[in-house]
């Protein structure tokens, strides 16, 4: 008996994109306020381009910073749990579809898995 | 301005932008970015950028609504996924490559293209058409909860639909939108398959591809957190309320309001970007 469907699927992808979401906007609301309340006389300069400290670049430099004295570091990593969201919905699509023994879209997920891991591991 | 005035104006308009992008199924990113840069003039990067990761939250949270519905497919959204994260890839690379003001410009093309697609509707797809033979080999076929019980429906036009789908992921990294507009296009116009459907299984698809250039956009430094922190929260709040009313909406209304709203931002954005500021 093959309890696995894809509308079982769907439903478990769901919950994992509700979570994911609610998760990530949790964070970065509480890191904003901290942000609000440390920062929030400084004037908002964003006309030119100077790009995001390098702190803020990437997941091991964020992971780093993150900390009660660095709110933005917090905020950053609620938008690095944002972006995994859909990442984490193609992991377990591709979960799904081993479990439905349907290879020809376990190939089709692996590849998609490969290039968000591949975009999300860039540094520059 | 200082952070306190800067950051609630950022996200009454984010929500706004994530409110219409919703409504009509063409995500909040399209309309964020030339709301930032023309009315606040922040840098069309920071704003790319905080668009982008807005977008991930707009498909994210309104698709989980739009899987429970029953509407979005996910064998076709996995398959195009291919297409859209590879273009998502290029896209981002040729985005710092790229001079502002030609970014603005593009941008503004995309728009007027949104504006147009918006108003025509589409022309009615085409039930049950007949079906791409590879589309029956990987499953695509399947169908969707009409005033009737379920209806089928057939997917045609494979290879033109994932050949469109890597264009509307390249636009998507480039200009840091869900290119929703596209995507939509593909799979109603090129592949048949039921306006319902395109709309949610692309609100589905919209989030993995903009997570394929998300990567890269923190690395050049375009998600600065004091811009996205509101971007984000405004278009998903916004988004969130749009979404529960997209079901049984009226949407030629909403087509029309939309369209002439985006044709106006587009024309300020190619005219921002002509000047070269």
């Amino acid at each position: 008996m093959n309890t696995w469907n894809d509308e079982r699927l769907e439903r478990i992808i769901s919950i994992v994109l509700r979570t994911g979401v609610m998760l990530s906007a949790a964070i970065v609301f509480l890191a904003g306020i901290c942000y609000m309340v440390r920062h929030g006389n400084e004037v908002a300069n964003y006309h030119v381009f100077q790009g995001a400290p390098n702190k803020y670049r990437s997941v091991r430099a964020i992971l780093h910073a993150m900390g009660p004295s660095d709110c933005r570091a917090t905020i950053q990593f609620g938008l690095l749990l944002l972006i995994a969201t859909p990442i984490a919905r193609v992991a377990f699509s591709l979960v799904g579809f081993a479990l439905e023994r349907d290879r020809t879209y376990v190939v089709i997920t692996s590849i998609v898995l490969a290039v968000l891991l591949y975009s999300v591991g860039f540094e520059h | 301005m200082t952070n306190l005035e800067f950051t609630p104006l950022v996200f009454l308009i984010s929500a706004i932008a994530g409110y219409l992008g919703a409504l009509t199924g063409l995500g909040g990113g399209v309309v964020v970015t030339p709301a930032l840069t023309l009315l606040l003039g922040v840098d069309i990067r920071y704003a790319i950028g905080a668009s982008l990761v807005s977008v991930i939250a707009t498909s994210s949270g309104a698709a989980a609504a739009y899987v429970r519905e029953g509407y979005s497919n996910i064998r076709i959204g996995m398959f195009l996924e291919i297409a859209t994260t590879l273009g998502a890839l290029l896209g981002a690379f040729l985005s710092s490559r790229t001079p502002t003001s030609i970014l603005a410009i593009i941008f503004g093309v995309v728009l007027l293209h949104s504006a147009w697609q918006s108003s025509r509707g589409h022309s009615g797809s085409l039930a049950n058409a007949r079906p791409d033979p590879l589309a029956t080999r990987l499953k695509l076929n399947g169908s969707y909860p009409g005033e009737e019980g379920p209806e089928q429906y057939n997917v045609s036009n494979l290879k033109t639909g994932f050949g469109l789908m890597f264009g509307a992921g390249a636009i998507s990294g480039l200009l840091g939108i869900g290119s929703g507009a596209l995507k939509v296009i593909a799979m109603d116009q090129a592949m048949h398959i039921p306006f319902k459907v395109s709309t949610t299984t692309s609100n589905f698809m919209i989030g993995v591809t903009a997570a394929a250039s998300a990567g890269i956009y923190l690395s050049r430094g375009y998600v600065e957190p004091g811009i996205a922190m509101p971007v984000m929260l405004g278009v998903l709040a916004g988004s969130m309320l749009g979404a529960r009313q997209l079901i049984g909406a009226r949407v030629r209304v909403l087509r029309w309001t939309f369209a002439i709203v985006v044709a106006v931002m587009a024309i300020e954005m190619i005219v921002t970007g002509v000047r070269g500021r």
